[in-house]
């Protein structure tokens, strides 16, 4: 691979590794409020990656300036993540308001805790000796 | 490299420190911010991908309202995080390998800013080209979102709909009544309450402008509808709950949640009844361009009171709540 | 020859704006207490970003981008020391007290003699 290829594709590279660390917050760590937070990083690192692809050298943002010769940016991807924007916005406020929910049922946010108290709801079983709540 | 491939990996570097530090703080205050600002770095690296109105949108909506619902749980959950007791070593290969899959995917992509890739020649220069005259309308983003591809913002407008609807659901069982007693303005923040009543006109006239605005600069309906909510809720913040929902209650609210998308449906209907096809926007003028003009302004208009609609409504949802601790412990 | 006065004039505004910015970065770092960060915060929102304004404004002329600009700093000026004034009211209310360092509560230093006849009188 060349050093035209490096240029060409870093973009895409560090755009994948973001979507990476979003994807190892949401299921490496037990807090949801967490979890919802690393979906909205990988959610925007997707929008990146789409709108990287959508970028013409030289280009300038599609709004038609009467130049005839003036090169324009892709606006369809725009298009598509303009209202991948404000529905991910829509369903993280749903998430938000169902980890209210599940607090205001468990008295807790923390994935083991929960899945604790739903083992002994369901099965009886003793709770190891561990530390109280938090 | 030139200048611009520099800023592209300044700004991308600075994201991934971001993203990093969210994922090893356990203080949830500073992850939230943390996410604001990521939101808010990634709008400018959008700015300079030449999209202007993703970037307004990610913005209004990233570094905006999901913060503040964010902070509105934190105030109703908690304030750390637990400490991690398990090692992590399955997600991290996982996570490495599906990375490295990726990676591999890339190599084959078309790089990037090349003019002569796949995306850009086969459907976009028709959007270009024809917005002029078959729409009329500079912003070729608005064009495309409302009438080319009218069919997906309608069904987005109702999924907006639908989650503001979720929301209000899950939350609104636990949503105290205002009793007249609990106080929790911030009345005693004189240099916060002026600086809100000077602010909340310009926010709703930026709003409007941008509402309107939007088939010739960025804009268009949900960056107004978000900003149109922003300026209800800075309200709310200060001046109390209680004051809010007497200015703007939770049911006219909620109407209004339904005639956004009302509006645009019924945009659609209006062109059945002329006899063309659901949405067609060119018989509801005289002539194409002009019909396309008010067809977009109409369905434009009924995205954005369906988007402030849903963001006051789901904040009202979340500010209503009993909180956890009472007033006296201020 | 007035393009060139545009442009020198416009380059010292930006980079004396990055100076400040950075310079408030900086500030945010190094600094010991919570007060002494939020006042070196401040700088960065409003005077860097003013200066950057400004700058732009001199590139852009007198065109419409100038009056936008000018609306945006107008709004900058307004928030920014709101909000570091609301960060700051925040941690008092909340209970935060700025440190004093500690030889003006114990020994001052070795100067001229002066005639403190009491305790000192702060805790």
């Amino acid at each position: 691979m060349g050093g035209s290829d490096f240029l060409g594709l870093f973009n895409y590279w560090i755009v994948i590794v973001l979507m990476m660390l979003g994807l190892y917050t949401v299921v490496s760590r037990g807090n949801l409020v967490k979890k919802i937070i690393g979906l909205n990083i990988f959610q925007t690192s997707v929008f990146l990656l789409y709108i990287s692809m959508g970028k013409v050298a030289g280009g300038t943002a599609p709004i038609l300036t009467g130049d005839p010769k003036e090169v324009y940016s892709n606006p369809l991807p725009h298009v598509l993540i303009l209202t991948a924007i404000v529905v991910g916005v829509a369903t993280t406020a749903l998430g938000l308001a169902l980890v209210v929910r599940i607090k205001n049922a468990y008295d807790s946010i923390e994935e083991d805790e929960i899945q604790a108290a739903d083992d002994e709801m369901e099965f009886g079983v003793e709770p190891a000796a561990k530390d109280g709540p938090p | 490299m030139t200048i611009a491939n520099f800023i592209d990996m300044a700004f991308l570097v600075f994201l991934g420190i971001t993203a990093f530090a969210i994922l090893k703080l356990r203080a949830l205050f500073a992850v939230v911010m943390l996410s604001s600002v990521f939101s808010l770095v990634s709008a400018g690296l959008l700015v300079h991908l030449d999209a202007v109105d993703v970037a307004f949108t990610e913005a209004a909506v990233g570094a905006g309202i999901s913060t503040v619902l964010m902070l509105a749980t934190l105030a109703l959950t908690a304030r750390r995080e637990k400490a991690p007791t398990r090692t992590h070593a399955v997600p991290l290969i996982v996570v490495f390998l599906t990375g490295l899959a990726l990676v591999y995917g890339t190599l084959d992509m078309p790089r990037f800013g090349d003019p002569q890739a796949p995306v850009h020649t086969h459907v976009a220069p028709k959007y270009i080209n024809d917005t002029e005259k078959e729409i009329g309308m500079p912003n070729i983003v608005t064009a495309v979102l409302a009438s080319y591809r009218g069919f997906d913002t309608l069904g987005e407008v109702t999924v907006i709909f639908t989650a503001g609807i979720g929301v209000l659901l899950l939350l609104a069982a636990s949503i105290r009544e205002p009793d007249g007693l609990r106080i929790q303005t911030m009345d005693h923040h004189l240099v916060l309450r002026v600086v809100t009543k000077v602010l909340i006109g310009p926010i709703l006239l930026f709003a409007l402008y941008v509402q309107f605005h939007g088939d010739y600069g960025p804009g268009g309906g949900f960056q107004a509808g978000v900003i149109f909510a922003a300026a209800f809720i800075i309200y709310a913040l200060v001046f109390g709950l209680e004051n809010a929902r007497a200015a703007v209650p939770g049911q006219a609210v909620r109407v209004l949640v339904a005639c956004g998308v009302l509006l645009y449906g019924g945009v659609g209907v209006v062109s059945f009844l002329f006899g063309e096809n659901y949405l067609n926007y060119s018989v509801l003028g005289s002539t194409q361009v002009s019909g396309q003009h008010l067809g977009i302004i109409l369905v434009e208009f009924g995205v954005g009171l369906t988007v402030a609609a849903v963001m006051v409504s789901t904040f009202y949802a979340f500010a209503g709540q009993n909180p956890p601790i009472g007033d006296e412990d201020w | 020859m007035s393009q060139i006065v545009i442009d020198g004039v416009s380059w010292a505004l930006l980079i004396a704006g990055s100076i400040l910015v950075l310079v408030g970065a900086l500030g945010l770092m190094r600094m010991p207490d919570f007060y002494t960060r939020m006042h070196a915060a401040g700088i960065t929102d409003t005077l860097g970003a003013d200066l950057i304004l400004l700058g732009l404004m001199v590139q852009a002329g007198f065109t419409l981008v100038t009056v936008k600009l000018l609306l945006i700093g107008a709004f900058l000026f307004f928030t920014s020391p709101t909000s570091t004034h609301a960060i700051a009211n925040a941690a008092y209310t909340a209970g935060l007290r700025p440190s004093i360092s500690e030889w003006d509560t114990d020994e001052p230093p070795e100067g001229p003699e002066r005639d403190h006849g009491e305790e000192d009188p702060r805790p």
